[in-house]
């Protein structure tokens, strides 16, 4: 337990120990942890902007979808008013149609019926001559009452 | 017990014996007594504390280098991260008491922390374990294995400090801010003498203070291991007594051990804190 020149050793090594421990301990540690510490900081804010953007994203997503229902319904609005056009359209012209080939096949029909009337009388006539030419054989010429049977024939 | 003729005191003697070396007439030799230890006289050295202080100085700073080169801002490894952990906590208590910006505090407090602490922690080492190892090579050699239990240790380190304070004293309030704080205050030039008297002690009270604080701790912790060593030295036959005793040293010295953790660790921290202070109010211009 004496003082002796232990205290200069230790003095000496105290001194030596700290300027190592200032020059190649303090400074690389406490670098490295200024450079984490920063990464650390860089990383939270990057991670708050990334939090804020995908709220912003999300907004954005619903935004969207609302426009694209809004823009469907539309659509579909459009297309059933379209469909009952085209049906209302179609209706109009089947009609129409309808009515003409009624009418084409009415028509048809009256001439018909006016052919065969005319070949009707055509022939009854003819008949009612050939059976008054039996009939009457000498009495009445062909020429000389072509009139008379003309006549008659009209009024059938 | 070293021997089975020593005596208590003589166990405790042997116990509190540094291993103090001199180059006498030409040739190195080492005391065998306390007596011839204090005829050696200033120049005389003490081989085990300088021994190791240096081997735990070295220890320190070799897995503090090595944590120092593999830092990264990456993820931290086991050893990194440790010494990392330490040296924020350091950096933090600087942060805290110290207010200027002077690059050598905080590796100065790093220092002094970590090597007070681990030669304190030589105190957990069983008391005659590394003596008796010594004793098998020469059994009249002394050997004490916690430098801080030797006043020349803690005085070295405390003086160094205080010397380091006077620096910066000087050197930011210049040699007359130094000397006017020593002299002109509390009382103003009129009380001069009772100013440097107070301010004097004021001053020297600093490293006297941080010796004995850390050396009177350390040396009353060993003393109470040496006391609890001795319990079990008196065996002779197993009898109830004796038995009682040996068992009651077990336990005590894992007490006594498990409560010095506590202590090694804060005079580490009291005289590394105290540093910081001192070496603030050397920075600080008195108003």
């Amino acid at each position: 337990m004496n003082i002796n020149a232990t205290l200069i050793a230790q003095a000496i090594m105290f001194a030596v120990f700290v300027w190592f421990c200032m020059k190649f301990v303090w400074p690389p540690i406490m670098n490295a942890l200024a450079v984490r510490q920063k990464q650390i900081a860089d990383g939270l804010a990057a991670a708050d902007r990334g939090k804020h953007e995908l709220e912003l994203a999300a907004k954005k997503a619903t935004q969207e979808l609302h426009a694209a229902k809004e823009k469907a319904s539309d659509i579909i609005a459009q297309a059933e008013k379209r469909a009952t056009e085209i049906v209302e359209e179609s209706k109009t012209n089947a009609k129409t149609e309808g009515d003409r080939i009624i009418a084409g096949a009415k028509a048809e029909i009256e001439q018909e019926v006016n052919r065969a009337k005319e070949g009707l009388r055509q022939q009854v006539s003819e008949l009612a001559v050939a059976g008054a030419e039996k009939i009457l054989r000498k009495e009445i010429d062909a020429k000389a009452h072509a009139d008379m049977l003309k006549t008659i024939a009209n009024e059938l | 017990m070293a021997s089975e003729s020593l005596t208590s005191s003589e166990y405790i003697k042997h116990h509190l014996q540094n291993l103090t070396c001199t180059i006498k007439e030409g040739h190195f030799h080492c005391a065998h007594s306390a007596q011839e230890a204090k005829e050696m006289g200033f120049w005389a050295i003490n081989l085990d504390t300088v021994l190791m202080s240096f081997l735990l100085g070295t220890i320190f700073l070799f897995f503090f280098t090595r944590a120092a080169n593999k830092a990264t801002a990456g993820v931290p490894s086991g050893l990194v991260n440790f010494v990392e952990w330490v040296i924020e906590f350091i950096d933090s208590s600087v942060r805290g008491s110290f207010s200027f910006k002077n690059s050598l505090v905080a590796p100065l407090a790093l220092t002094i922390f970590m090597w007070i602490f681990l030669m304190n922690l030589m105190d957990l080492i069983p008391i005659d374990f590394v003596g008796q190892l010594i004793a098998l090579y020469d059994p009249h050699m002394y050997f004490k294995i916690v430098p801080t239990t030797d006043p020349n240790a803690t005085f070295g380190m405390a003086l160094s400090v205080f010397f380091i304070v006077l620096f910066y004293s000087i050197k930011m309030k210049g040699l007359g801010g130094f000397v006017g704080e020593l002299t002109l205050q509390p009382f103003g030039k009129f009380g001069l003498p009772a100013n440097i008297f107070l301010e004097g002690v004021n001053l020297i009270a600093k490293p006297i203070s941080l010796a004995l604080r850390l050396f009177g701790n350390m040396y009353a912790g060993e003393m109470i291991f040496i006391l609890i060593a001795i319990m079990g030295s008196t065996w002779a036959g197993f009898t109830i007594a004796n038995a009682t005793l040996f068992s009651s040293q077990i336990l005590l010295s894992l007490i006594w051990a498990i409560f010095h953790i506590l202590i090694i660790t804060l005079q580490a921290f009291i005289f590394m804190t105290l540093t910081i202070v001192y070496l603030d109010m050397a920075h600080q211009e008195h108003h």
